[in-house]
């Protein structure tokens, strides 16, 4: 796009809105990459008053966890090496190797072995090669820049995380399949039909879309902690409890994600021409094997941008899987709730602040692979509701 | 498309928003005006204890509650009017508070306490997620193509992180002598704690929502900046149009369906604020009307959730949601209407 010369901007108004960026982006990323620093310092370092010692960490590097300059510069080329492989070795293996059609489950058990070896190399073997390393570097493998990992493993391991992790990910993925399957079907049916009922079946989804969580789960908890005998009549005996069960909260989730759902498959429906399945219906196929036929293969970018938003809804839901899920089976973001009311020392805060690192880390890696769907789906709703 | 076919797509989805959207709400209405409370019955016991030549007894009247075989307490509900929306709104304190003319009072209930801050919060973010969305989304397009995308990557970052973990990186910030408390202490030189009065938590929830809101925004106007016509532009600048009067009278208008967009998407999701009570921990001092509603079901010490207040206030929760549709509703409405002739 070239600007024309009446078009183009004084010096001072481009500085000062470039300053004016700058400042944003720091605002916007700052409070999220302090937490990630303050997550590997000891808890007199991340709860210092100066910034300095925040992240320098003196007091870490007394307790002899630290970084020496070898380690920070291995780590750093190790780092870029990997995510360049990851970007330009990988995708060409996973073609090479994944059976053709299931390209998608593919790449998720691509990127998790991805993941794991990752952290197998980096966190177990190069510690051990630079500690070797670092006891023979003299001066560049004295310790500069405290780090600990400590809290890390306490909230992983000794705190059993990864039970809520496990639950987090059943939840979110048993939201996005139920969620999509249900909505791409009435998405598609309301973007092709254009009677009144569509119309207000659209306005009474945007109704429900406002309604407060709080309300529903008011609902929904009498019911679902009766459940047992409420059912009894119909299942006999084995009428299950729903409080406490994740497929229960899945479903609930589920519901309170269609109106969205649905509205924004429906714009992304609308923007496929309808002569195609117009021609499918011409060449003898019913709607149902139109849809399966010719428009399923190109409904891909929307699901998936959809399918985005419901994870989002589903990973950060704190109301609703607090409140219907027992302990045993809690999510990783209202068990952080948990460390509030044990919060009493220091280590136990720092801990907090890793298991928000923890929770923050998966939905960063989302961001940087799915940023560009992610713009879309905002924009796709917007522009054309 | 015939009806049958649609009301097989559209089917299992309206299944599930009538049994889990539409079922609950009709629920909780019924629940608010019932109360279920264990049945209890009055017994004398007789107790004795070994004295000098007779047993010292006393009797007495406990109320127990009544069991069934199975060992579980037996309840009951009753049909109690209004008197849960009594409870929650607790009008006699409020007239009394009204009639000394007392604000302060009233801000001692719970109830009127959470909607003063729901509606302030709502409509002070308002303008501010606006106008900050408006502001970098401007910027960016002035930006040079190349650094665009990494601002973008930046920016989505407070949108996409959990709202709980969001406010609680802010938190963490300012808790106690905080990197930013330590900073403002040493600038002012006062004792500043951030978190012991109301006015300073209500200040961060506020820069956190639109921390968190504006990227959103802010994306929506950077898609609609790039369909503004260049030709209208530029014949403003031919007449003479201020950069400043371009933006009010070019740019401005053709962004307006965006920003009632915006606002109404807002709107709702302001209405139920609830995680930044509990990423601030901020519930002695400032509560929502979501989070009210939350804190009636959590059970308490003894275990018991305030089902029936829950529900009550749960439907006054909703009174707001039915005027902040109004507008919208009977503007899509006629907008329909218009269409279909």
């Amino acid at each position: 796009m070239s600007t024309s010369k009446a078009m183009q901007q004084s010096f001072a108004l481009r500085f000062s809105s470039g300053l004016f960026l700058a400042f944003w982006c720091l605002l916007a990323a700052f409070p999220i990459f302090w937490i990630a620093i303050m997550s590997f310092k000891s808890p007199v370092d991340a709860f210092a008053a100066s910034p300095w010692d925040v992240i320098t960490g003196p007091a870490t590097r007394a307790n002899g966890d630290g970084l020496s300059v070898l380690d920070i510069a291995v780590g750093l080329v190790v780092l870029y090496f990997a995510i360049r492989w990851a970007f330009t070795r990988l995708p060409g293996l996973l073609q090479q190797y994944c059976p053709p059609g299931m390209i998608v489950l593919g790449w998720v058990f691509g990127a998790i072995l991805y993941a794991i070896a990752f952290v197998l190399v980096f966190f177990s073997l190069m510690p051990l090669i630079l500690g070797a390393l670092n006891s023979i570097a003299g001066p560049l493998g004295t310790p500069v820049l405290g780090l600990t990992t400590q809290h890390y493993v306490a909230v992983w391991a000794e705190n059993e995380f990864y039970r809520n992790f496990l639950n987090s990910m059943l939840v979110t993925a048993g939201v996005v399949t139920v969620s999509l399957t249900v909505g791409t079907l009435a998405g598609y049916g309301l973007a092709r039909s254009g009677s009144d009922l569509a119309f207000w079946l659209l306005i009474l989804a945007l109704v429900f879309r406002a309604l407060p969580h709080s309300v529903l789960v008011a609902g929904y908890l009498p019911v679902f902690i009766n459940s047992s005998e409420i059912l009894r009549p119909i299942f006999g005996e084995g009428a299950p409890t729903l409080y406490g069960q994740p497929w229960a909260v899945i479903a609930v989730l589920v519901a309170i994600n269609q109106p969205f759902t649905i509205w924004m498959l429906r714009s992304f429906f609308q923007n496929i021409p309808a002569e195609l399945d117009e021609a499918a219906r011409v060449d003898g196929c019913s709607h149902f094997q139109a849809f399966r036929r010719v428009i399923m293969p190109v409904m891909w970018p929307g699901v998936i941008t959809t399918g985005l938003f419901s994870f989002l809804l589903g990973y950060n839901d704190f109301l609703v899987t607090s409140l219907l899920l027992d302990a045993q089976n809690q999510t990783m973001v209202p068990a952080i709730a948990g460390y509030f009311n044990r919060e009493t020392t220091t280590t136990d805060q720092v801990e907090a602040v890793a298991a928000a690192v923890s929770i923050t880390a998966p939905l960063f890696l989302l961001v940087m692979v799915f940023q560009r769907q992610i713009v879309s789906g905002l924009t796709a709703g917007a522009v054309k509701g | 498309m015939k009806f049958k076919t649609f009301a097989a797509f559209v089917g299992p989805s309206v299944f599930m928003m009538l049994l889990f959207i539409a079922a609950p709400l009709v629920s909780v209405f019924v629940q608010s005006f019932q109360v279920t409370q264990p049945i209890l019955e009055q017994v004398e016991v007789e107790t004795c204890t070994p004295g000098f030549l007779t047993q010292t007894c006393t009797t007495e009247t406990k109320t127990i509650p009544v069991l069934d075989e199975n060992g579980k307490t037996l309840t009951e509900t009753r049909w109690v009017g209004l008197q849960s929306y009594q409870n929650v709104l607790q009008m006699d304190k409020f007239w009394e508070a009204v009639g000394n003319g007392s604000w302060n009072d009233i801000m001692q209930i719970d109830f009127w306490k959470a909607l003063r801050f729901t509606l302030s919060f709502t409509l002070l973010t308002l303008p501010l997620v606006i106008g900050v969305g408006l502001a970098i989304a401007l910027a960016v397009n002035n930006a040079t193509r190349a650094i665009r995308g990494p601002i973008i990557f930046v920016s989505l970052l407070p949108f996409i992180i959990t709202p709980v973990i969001g406010s609680l990186s802010i938190y963490w910030l300012f808790v106690g002598d905080g990197i930013l408390t330590a900073m403002m202490e040493r600038w002012t030189g006062t004792n500043i704690s951030m978190f012991a009065q109301a006015w300073t938590i209500e200040l961060l929830m506020y820069f956190y929502r639109v921390w968190h809101v504006a990227p959103f925004a802010f994306v929506i106007f950077y898609a609609g900046l790039q369909t503004v016509n260049m030709d209208t532009l530029e014949s403003a600048v031919i007449d003479g149009a201020s950069r400043w009067e371009r933006l009010r009278h070019v740019i401005i208008p053709h962004l307006m369906p965006l920003i009632i967009f915006i606002a109404l998407i807002h709107l709702m999701d302001c209405y139920r604020v609830f995680e930044e009570i509990v990423g601030f921990r901020s519930q002695a001092h400032v509560i929502s009307l979501q989070w009210l509603t939350y804190d009636f079901m959590t059970p308490d010490d003894a275990g018991n959730r305030a089902i029936s207040r829950a529900s009550a206030s749960a439907m006054l929760t909703m009174i707001g949601i039915v005027f902040l549709l109004i507008l919208p509703l009977r503007r899509t409405w006629r907008d329909h209407k218009g269409s279909s002739h």
